[in-house]
């Protein structure tokens, strides 16, 4: 069809600039009910930043505090589920696990052959109900002079799990294999174990008397990695007080393993069968805590509610935004007969209005996305967090503003292009 | 002061048709219009009306004998039931909706009785709103507008808004409106109906100073008074045209009554 015929005059036409102008000039020239029509779409849209956006910041938070550490420990507890002596128990005995507990006696190589795996052992609270723990070997006036010591504790631990403890000493060795295999009353001290024992030094070699036996200090753990409560105990080798003491009775026995970065999950998963092949189901691996869970959890229990919210607000504000729209198309029907009268067809009107709906959706956006922004920076502030605020939440919130009042705005758009000039002009 | 109107701005190789001979601007063959229902109602027998360029042609009738229908039909706000329209040449009959709107947009000027100025914008802005689908460049919209607007005599109220205006001015912004596009055709429905008889009078005044610079004007009233500013008049009665050079006495004894109970002052 030829673009202009020869002799009608060349088509009306109307330019983007002139379009968004007008539809300013409409949006401006009735500026409370403007604003009015905003707020559910600011609403919608600043809840749909600020969620986003604090769910972000929060989930960051999680992932800093998420250390290294965590990282690469992984526990494995005893269930217990079974008790001792049982069928479960015969059968462990038959893979040559020590009685009474479910961890066979090779836990530390078990697991130390599992790819992954840096250092692994076993330890437990040994069974005495209320150890004298002293460095004097007279049991008797001990008993009342090293009463206030009886906070301290004393911890079987194969060599692997003082390794896989990462500990710094401030003074003296480990005990390592060589002691294991000989069950030789050795011990190491925690540091506060130390302190409260009066027990500065090992080049002496000192004693500790439990409950009256003595055991040689190797060394003073001044800090450590993993098993925190070993600071304020005295520890000696799981062999010796399998010897001396039995398994363990009231607290089960822990494998602690330290892993390379990232292998957590797939040890964790791996641990149990490689201990008890025939009743892994004895033994509960507890893998550091996924961060990617963590947000998961975060993502659906916190803000998927508040996202719920946020869409309603939008459908409200996409409500307010076609009202308004449709209300002043009908208030203008004059103003559109004359527009027509003046050389706009039916498309310049339909433009006009819906350009004027879609800057509402969009002047809305923006709106909810500064205060969206300015709730997360504010929370962040307040709480001492980094805001986190990523691209994909920030950046199409205007555009679901202006989708919004371009969606509203449709129906009114299109009635006001159907209205005829004639019945528009007539009074 | 609107000697150019017609020097300048009418002989625009755009206005020119391809007719050896001058066509008449309006021509009019068995047109007429029934509005359908039950039963239907004929608002305009089958009429024949030419009307050259640089006439000023009055339509006086009484309410509701087919003046507004009449002058939808020659603006193009509506479509003939039957006959043919040629404007400046071209039968309108042909035209797609496109078309039409151009040719509203650029070849006719409406006047109405209500006046039809956006409340929230200035007299210019109202001025240069005619201009908006015509021509894309907004500096030269204000130009003309504020030209125009100093040639109907309102150069000191530019900026002023509609509710700022009396009666009179608004028709006069109205008319600067309807002429800042140099149409082929001025049409004016009652554009007095609303203004009292002082205020008319210097509308009519604009009118026919318009007409002077060459514009081809059609009023149509039901005052007599009004019609007798117009060079050439045509009564309406119950759809049907006849030109006499004067009302018979019965119809004018009709309208003096009429005009004397719809005469108000502005709005
Ligand atoms: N849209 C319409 N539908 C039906 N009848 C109409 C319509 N418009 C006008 N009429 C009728 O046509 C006749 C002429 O109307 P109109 O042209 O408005 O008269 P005027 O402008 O002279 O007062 C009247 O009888 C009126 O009732
Ligand atoms: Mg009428």
């Amino acid at each position: 069809m030829n673009r202009r015929r020869h002799d009608g005059p060349a088509a009306t036409r109307l330019t983007w600039r002139d379009m968004a102008a007008e539809a300013l000039a409409g949006v401006v020239q009735r500026p409370g009910r403007s604003v009015l029509t905003l707020l559910g779409t600011v609403l919608g849209v600043g809840a749909f930043v600020s969620v986003l956006g604090l769910t972000s910041t929060a989930t960051g938070q999680i992932g800093a505090s998420f250390s290294l550490l965590q990282d690469t420990t992984v526990t494995v507890d005893d269930t217990g589920a079974t008790p001792h002596g049982s069928v479960a128990s015969v059968a462990a005995q038959d893979a040559g696990m020590d009685a009474g507990m479910d961890f066979p006696a090779d836990t530390d190589e078990r697991l130390g052959r599992l790819n992954g795996v840096v250092d692994a052992g076993v330890w437990w609270n040994v069974p005495l109900r209320h150890p004298t723990v002293s460095a004097r070997p007279e049991v008797t006036t001990a008993a009342t002079t090293d009463s206030d010591l009886t906070g301290l504790r004393v911890l079987a631990a194969s060599p692997g799990t003082l390794r896989a403890m990462q500990p710094t000493l401030s003074t003296g060795t480990l005990f390592n294999e060589f002691h294991q295999r000989r069950k030789e009353r050795v011990c190491l001290l925690g540091s506060t174990a130390a302190r409260l024992l009066g027990i500065t030094r090992v080049d002496n070699r000192p004693a500790v008397f439990i409950d009256g036996a003595a055991y040689t200090v190797l060394g003073i753990v001044a800090t450590t990695q993993r098993l925190p409560q070993s600071l304020l105990s005295v520890l000696i080798p799981s062999s010796a007080a399998l010897h001396a003491y039995g398994p363990p009775t009231d607290d089960p026995a822990q494998a602690l393993i330290r892993t390379r970065t990232g292998a957590a999950p797939l040890v964790a998963r791996q641990a149990p069968l490689a201990l008890l092949p025939v009743h892994p189901g004895l033994l509960h691996a507890v893998p550091p805590p996924d961060p990617h869970e963590l947000r998961d959890r975060v993502d659906t229990d916190l803000s998927g509610l508040f996202l719920v919210l946020a869409a309603i607000c939008l459908i409200v504000g996409a409500v307010g935004i076609a009202n308004t729209t449709l209300v002043s198309v009908l208030e203008r029907t004059g103003e559109i007969g004359l527009r027509r009268a003046l050389g706009a067809r039916r498309r310049h009107i339909t433009a006009q209005f819906l350009t004027e709906s879609t800057a509402l959706g969009a002047l809305g956006g923006l709106t909810g996305t500064v205060i969206g922004v300015a709730v997360v920076i504010g929370t962040a502030l307040a709480r001492h967090w980094t805001a986190v605020l990523q691209p994909y939440a920030v950046l199409p919130a205007p555009l679901m503003g202006m989708a919004v009042g371009f969606l509203a705005g449709l129906y009114p758009a299109l009635r006001a292009a159907r209205i005829e000039p004639l019945e528009a002009l007539r009074h | 002061m609107t000697s150019e109107y017609m020097a300048s701005e009418y002989a625009s190789p755009d206005y020119t048709t391809t007719a050896t001979a001058p066509s008449p601007v309006l021509d009019l063959r068995r047109v007429c219009k029934v509005y359908p229902g039950s039963p239907p109602v004929t608002a305009l027998h089958p009429t024949d009306l030419r009307v050259e360029a640089g006439d000023f042609l009055a339509v006086v009738g009484p309410s509701g004998s087919g003046k507004s229908t009449l002058l939808n039909l020659l603006g193009l706000l509506d479509r003939p039931t039957q006959g043919s329209y040629r404007l400046s040449g071209t039968d309108v009959a042909t035209l797609t909706e496109r078309d039409r709107a151009a040719v509203r947009g650029r070849r006719v000027g409406f006047v109405f009785q209500a006046f039809h100025l956006l409340p929230h914008r200035t007299a210019l802005e109202n001025v240069a709103l005619a201009r908006l689908y015509v021509t894309p460049r907004g500096a030269h919209r204000q130009a003309d507008a504020a030209r125009t607007l100093r040639e109907v005599g309102l150069g000191h109220r530019l900026d002023a808004l509609p509710s700022q205006l009396s009666g009179g001015e608004r028709q006069r912004v109205a008319i600067a409106r309807a002429v800042v596009n140099t149409p082929d055709i001025l049409l004016c429905d009652e554009p007095t109906g609303n203004l009292d008889s002082a205020t008319a009078g210097a509308v009519m005044d604009l009118l026919a100073e318009l007409n002077q610079a060459g514009a081809t004007i059609v009023v149509i009233t039901h005052d007599p008074a009004v019609a007798q500013r117009a060079r050439r008049r045509v009564t309406i009665l119950d759809g049907r045209l006849s030109e006499t050079a004067c009302l018979s006495e019965k119809a004018r004894l009709s309208e003096t009554a009429k005009s004397g109970r719809t005469a108000g002052g502005p709005r």
